[in-house]
């Protein structure tokens, strides 16, 4: 297949799918068309789009390849579904973080990281598809193991759990500037009031 | 007033602890236990005045940090048979709250990520649904309280306990409010309490407005950490008032 015609073709496939699309997919598709003349011709798209200032651009998330709007337009597309602007708890995203951290992780170590009860949050976040159960723990009373979805990577633009933004290490966080912080801050304690 | 408010964006004890660190500027890592402590208490009572729902675990970790409290006050080797908690008695604690403070960022790199559906869109939405059209954006229960309580600063303590009739109702604050929003568009939090008269008056007025948050008829943000709160109406005002017609709202089916 010609180059142009390969590009178009993929590009074709790629709108109207609704998932990502896998490379393995598109190769299964595409019969006969070599892997890496594939992966070429994605990347080829992917710069053309990007550079033409295109209203859609290739993303590689969740282990395959998808058309999204760029940020820059999202304050329109918007628009288009008004009403629904999608805003997450923070007890949501806290919790999500620590399950895509730690997982698998039981529900009793995610409290007890949180310090409160996640069981609300927890059903929210298994009837969104965006955690579910992937084992038992071997421990007395076998309690299920979580762990994040392919649909938590589509929501956050991940490409795979790999690329999580580090986890600030205990201690990066325990940094001595901190140190003379307290001292001013006891002076600050010591007048009683939190005025600003 | 048998208003009874409920929250779902409880963020649990550690997190009321965290606040309180940032808010004095102290170190997570050696926190002056006997000023934490007051505040964390003073904070419980406030919510409890306010008849919010105080999560248990909130108390277990005042428990903790009276334990702790006290442990600081002996002289080191004087403990009776505890020998082996010889370290600094905060440190559990300060484990605890460094860990959960990871996961807190954590989730904030999260949400600055490209989300599907706020930021960037596919072709055939279908995600999610976990919206908060109206509500609390990004602020926590605690953000609001210490709000509440730099404005009753501003009203001494009333030492003498005098029964008066309250003439304003929650309901009818909540009404007020509302028409106040329709003028003024956006405002910030400390201007709802600016005609306030009394602490039982700014006390009503909170609960009115944490009731308008409730029904989902006004939206509070913080554009910025730290930043000013910012309250506005989420519908026409004509939509609210028929949504309010519909529910029953506590405070009024008490009074009569």
């Amino acid at each position: 297949m010609e180059r142009d015609r390969l590009r178009s073709v993929l590009e074709s496939l790629l709108f109207a799918s609704d998932v990502p699309l896998t490379a393995q997919r598109m190769s299964e598709v595409l019969e006969g068309v070599e892997k890496n003349e594939i992966a070429s011709a994605l990347e080829e798209l992917q710069t053309e789009l990007e550079s033409a200032g295109r209203g859609f651009r290739l993303v590689e998330v969740a282990g395959g390849f998808q058309m999204r709007t760029p940020k820059e337009n999202a304050e329109w597309v918007k628009n288009l579904f008004r009403g629904r602007p999608a805003r997450m708890s923070r007890a949501t995203l806290e919790t999500l973080a620590i399950i895509a951290y730690k997982q698998p992780i039981t529900r009793a170590e995610i409290e007890a990281i949180r310090g409160v009860d996640v069981d609300g949050v927890l059903s929210t976040l298994l009837e969104r598809r965006l955690a579910r159960i992937v084992a038992r723990k071997d421990v007395p009373g076998r309690p299920f193991l979580y762990g994040t979805t392919s649909e938590f990577l589509e929501l956050f633009n991940l490409k795979d759990l790999a690329n999580l933004p580090t986890l600030k290490e205990m201690e990066e966080m325990t940094l001595p500037e901190n140190s003379e912080l307290s001292g001013e801050a006891r002076v600050v304690s010591g007048e009683g009031s939190g005025e600003d | 007033m048998s208003t009874n408010v409920q929250l779902e964006i409880f963020e649990g004890p550690l997190d009321l602890l965290l606040h309180l660190i940032k808010k004095n500027e102290l170190s997570i890592t050696d926190i002056p236990i006997a000023t934490i402590t007051e505040q964390y208490l003073a904070t419980l009572e406030l919510m409890q005045g306010l008849n919010l729902d105080v999560a248990g675990e909130f108390l277990v970790m005042a428990a903790t940090l009276i334990h702790i409290k006290s442990r600081m006050l002996l002289p080191p080797g004087e403990e009776e048979g505890e020998d082996e908690e010889e370290g600094d008695p905060r440190e559990e604690l300060i484990r605890r709250l460094l860990e959960y403070q990871r996961f807190k960022e954590a989730a904030g790199e999260l949400e600055k990520r490209e989300i599907l559906m706020r930021d960037v869109f596919v072709r055939s939405p279908d995600l999610p649904e976990d919206v908060e059209p109206a509500g609390f954006g990004g602020l926590s229960l605690f953000d609001l309280i210490s709000a509440l309580r730099q404005v009753l600063e501003r009203f001494p303590e009333e030492r003498i306990h005098e029964v008066t009739l309250e003439k304003i109702s929650v309901r009818e604050k909540m009404n007020f409010l509302l028409d106040d929003l329709r003028r003024r568009g956006k405002v910030i939090f400390q201007s709802l309490f600016e005609a306030a008269a009394s602490r039982m008056e700014v006390v009503v007025t909170f609960l009115a407005m944490l009731e308008l948050v409730k029904i989902r008829a006004i939206r509070v943000m913080q554009e910025e950490r730290e930043g000013p709160i910012v309250i506005e109406l989420s519908a026409p005002l004509e939509d609210i008032q028929d949504r309010m017609a519909k529910e029953q709202i506590g405070g009024e089916e008490s009074g009569a």
